[in-house]
């Protein structure tokens, strides 16, 4: 399986690390190299090409929310928009903190998909209504509050 | 009182039918705000008036506290549905005649 991103090419290999870094990124270089039979130094060089072509962004770490403490309402919203102001809808959602993943969607009409993570139902609404509502190019919202998660996977599948 | 004006479109008055559903229309000023009351959904006029939304509106942006208050006086009676429209609609359109008479003098 090849990949082309911008001048740079991904190999089956470079996608076995990714894979490997992705259920742990704290591992090191030997243990990945153990895992997939390459040289520690080969899989040192991959990665930090990868990282310098910008095909691995950053390294973080997935916390459990509820663990936390944090009781945070979470909803996905969904924006009818004027094809011409669509882009730039998105683009400016992208720039709140609070909504934290952003989509467009074709179906009959062409849609932004957004989750949101707000305190409260009430100021969910209020920023939808001050926030989002009065942007250029916004038709409708058809907003749903997340109740119980089921499955979360942060890992792409490479095979 | 900014009753003829039309306000910015971050301060226009949104119609919503629920938390977070954006009918689409909207109203920047009373003449609008008075037209869209005989159109818009019933579900968002109840939602609405029950939160305090348009009064809050009314008194905050176009400034207007006597039509604030009469709306205010509409939560207690308890309307919904089409009997809600009806008597916003009736005191709404009131008060706009008379505020055009009054700037006609």
């Amino acid at each position: 399986m090849i990949i082309k991103n911008d001048s740079k090419t991904i190999d089956s290999v470079d996608l076995k690390i990714l894979e490997n870094l992705q259920e742990d990124s704290r591992q090191t270089y030997v243990a990945i190299g153990e895992r997939l039979g390459l040289a520690h130094s080969t899989v040192y060089e991959r990665i930090k090409r990868m990282e310098k072509h910008g095909v691995i962004k950053k390294y973080t770490a997935i916390i459990d929310a509820e663990k936390v403490g944090n009781k945070k309402v979470m909803a996905v919203m969904t924006v009818y928009t004027n094809p011409k102001e669509s882009e730039k809808v998105a683009e400016t959602l992208c720039s709140f903190p609070k909504i934290l993943d952003v989509y467009t969607s074709l179906s009959e009409e062409l849609l932004i998909i957004a989750k949101i993570a707000e305190e409260t139902q009430e100021s969910l609404h209020e920023f939808i209504a001050t926030s989002v509502a009065p942007l250029p190019g916004v038709l409708r919202i058809r907003t749903s509050i997340l109740t119980k998660k089921f499955k979360e996977t942060p890992l792409l599948e490479f095979r | 009182m900014k009753i003829f004006d039309n306000v910015p479109r971050e301060k226009a008055f949104y119609f919503f039918t629920s938390m977070g559903n954006y009918t689409g229309e909207n109203a920047s000023s009373l003449k609008e705000f008075r037209e869209k009351i005989r159109s818009v959904d019933i579900k968002s006029l109840e939602f609405h008036l029950y939160r305090g939304d348009f009064e809050r509106w009314i008194a905050d942006v176009l400034e207007d506290k006597n039509l604030a208050t009469e709306i205010n006086r509409v939560k207690t009676l308890n309307y919904a549905g089409c009997a809600l429209r009806n008597v916003l609609e009736s005191i709404i359109d009131k008060h706009y005649e008379k505020l055009v008479a009054a700037l006609r003098k």
